[in-house]
């Protein structure tokens, strides 16, 4: 299932695995298919609870229940047999996978069906409803847009976490303070301030300003390519991997490799 | 998990699709434009001490063929040294891979934000003339810009005009495949004509096929709208000039629904503007310095080709541009008639 390959980081390129989740869903193997089901919960659990709770307004704890089980089905209904890329993205084959499953469960069988087959890694919904709480919710959403942009934070969350993990393993985390302080940092949640000038951020991190634009640069290019890796593990074809790299970054990665099938 | 607001979600697109220039001379500013394959980025050239503005490739291309248009862009837009085009400083390859050129940081606003402007019609037609002479110098490097409209005109602070974005730039006379047309700069400065001379060698040799569309709906000619490519030519930047020239009169977009001529415009104008538009390349100016001639006797008042004179427009022209002296003349032969009525009674 692995395959060495050429993958474009915001211009350069690293040996990347072209491994894919859908690819992973559909084979023989059982430990292939907990690693693709492990992948597709991490990219889409916040989307698919927050989705839950706004579109069909449902109880924190019925849009718990619901969202695990449709993760716990997505394997063993073999949901994902029937996804064809060429035919649509598959963020929308799942939200439409999402749609008929609230629309048609039952509380007592999904009560039934709670524990078996649930995802391993425990979903933290507390901070789900937190981020939902922090949402301008004064305008109902259009619910397609919804889905779109919280699938888009929860891949630049993750991208951002294992960026600082990363980071922080091979001994750069003044790289990352450098990426957190200018292009994390958000007035909104921090007040009224500006973005720090190079200088200003070289004076408040005791850098010259070549090496905080050296550390940005960097930590910029590092995190292209480990959002490019979330949205290679999660795409259905090569073709939606490129879609989702321009709509998501605002540029199509170079060499994309390809999916094997 | 890291909380991240929309606005936290904007800056991460931007900083991923940023380049890379660590290890060069610049340093990034801020995003100032996109383009179809390309982003517009202001830095500052750190040797120099100046701001620039990147042109930096932002699309797929595992061909190459994007980097290496490009790169061709650039090589044009170098040798066209000219006041009225954007001036190239530099090109290569940043550390991310990616192929950019730098470029002036033109400070000054888009033609259609001018056209918004109060300016006077003679001030336009001043500021219409200015792009004219950058094109004509083009042309006579045998290049052909294919891409005019508003968007791609810039008027600085003092009236200075750039025309920018020269992406799909046509050059003629250069092989298949090649940037720059191969002919030497001594002899296409002393050559009355290049493009024409171009022309005649029927080496229209651009690496887009007959069928492809290159331009802007609104202000690209009808052959260029059909993907005629080898029926492009220079009078093809003609008809796109006279659409230009309709929306800084008209103040409203080309094509259909712009002011038709004769309705808002005065007559030789309305004229000018229909010579240059005319949907069969023949029937338009044959060089933007014909076009450029007729919009100057315009504002000197003199007769147009593309507004033949008769006795009455000759008159009312000669009356326009002498009517303080007739005025004169007619006020002091009214004295002395009156003058010759007292006397007599």
């Amino acid at each position: 299932m692995k395959e060495k390959a050429q993958v474009e980081t915001g211009g350069g390129r690293f040996p990347a695995t072209r491994w894919s989740a859908i690819v992973a869903a559909r084979s023989g193997d059982g430990a292939e298919r907990e690693r693709a089901l492990e992948a597709l919960v991490a990219a889409y659990w916040k989307p698919v609870y927050k989705y839950i709770r706004l579109r069909w307004g449902k109880s924190i704890e019925d849009a718990q229940d619901l969202t695990q089980e449709f993760f716990s089905r997505l394997l063993e209904k073999s949901l994902l047999q029937s996804y064809e890329p060429e035919r649509g993205r598959l963020r929308t084959f799942l939200r439409a996978c999402v749609d008929h499953l609230v629309a048609n469960a039952k509380r007592d069988e999904r009560r039934k069906k709670r524990g078996g087959g649930a995802p391993h890694e425990p979903l933290d919904f507390f901070s789900a409803e937190r981020e939902l709480s922090r949402l301008d919710l004064s305008q109902p959403p259009e619910m397609e847009e919804f889905f779109e942009r919280e699938w888009a934070r929860s891949i630049f969350s993750r991208g951002v976490e294992r960026l600082r993990a990363e980071l922080a393993e091979q001994g750069k985390a003044a790289y990352f303070r450098v990426f957190e302080r200018y292009d994390l940092h958000d007035a909104e949640e921090e007040g009224p301030e500006r973005r720090p000038s190079y200088r200003e951020l070289g004076d408040e991190l005791r850098l010259a300003p070549t090496q905080v634009t050296n550390y940005l640069a960097y930590a910029r290019r590092e995190f292209r390519r480990i959002v490019l890796e979330l949205l290679l593990e999660t795409s259905g074809s090569d073709e939606e991997f490129r879609r989702e790299a321009r709509a998501l970054l605002g540029r199509e990665p170079a060499a994309a490799g390809r999916i094997r099938e | 998990m890291t909380w991240l607001s929309d606005r936290a979600m904007e800056r991460l697109r931007d900083a991923a699709a940023a380049p890379d220039l660590s290890a060069t001379r610049y340093r990034l500013i801020e995003r100032i434009g996109r383009g179809g394959m390309g982003a517009i980025y202001l830095a500052e050239d750190t040797t120099l001490g100046r701001r620039v503005a990147l042109k930096v490739l932002e699309v797929a291309d595992a061909s190459g063929q994007m980097a290496a248009r490009l790169e061709r862009e650039a090589r044009i837009l170098a040798r066209l040294e000219h006041p009225g085009i954007v001036p190239v400083h530099d090109a290569g390859t940043l550390p991310d891979g990616r192929v950019f050129y730098a470029m002036k940081y033109v400070e000054g606003q888009r033609l259609d934000d001018y056209a918004r402007g109060p300016a006077s019609t003679p001030e336009r037609l001043r500021i219409f003339q200015r792009i004219c002479d950058a094109v004509a110098f083009a042309h006579s490097r045998a290049v052909l810009h294919r891409d005019l409209k508003p968007d791609n005109v810039m008027v600085g602070p003092f009236g200075e005009v750039l025309v920018m974005d020269w992406g799909v730039a046509k050059v003629l006379g250069a092989a298949p495949g090649e940037g720059v047309a191969q002919h030497s700069p001594e002899r296409a400065a002393h050559s009355p004509d290049a493009l024409g001379a171009a022309e005649q060698a029927q080496t229209p040799t651009f690496d887009t096929r007959d069928g492809t569309v290159i331009g802007t709906p609104g202000y690209m000619p009808p052959e260029q709208a059909r993907g005629e490519t080898a029926r492009i030519d220079k009078r093809s930047d003609v008809y796109s000039l006279g659409m230009v020239l309709r929306f800084l009169l008209g103040n409203a977009p080309a094509g259909p629904d712009a002011p038709a001529a004769g309705e808002r415009l005065p007559a030789p104008l309305a004229a000018i503007c229909s010579k240059a538009t005319r949907p069969e390349p023949a029937e338009r100016y044959g060089s933007v310095t014909e076009l450029a001639t007729d919009v100057a006797r315009f504002l000197d008042g003199l007769a147009l080709l593309a507004y033949p004179d008769t006795p009455l427009r000759r008159a009312r022209r000669l009356f326009v541009r002498h009517q303080e002296v007739i005025w004169l003349v007619l006020a002091y032969l009214a004295a002395r008639i009156l003058l010759i009525f007292f006397l007599r009674h």
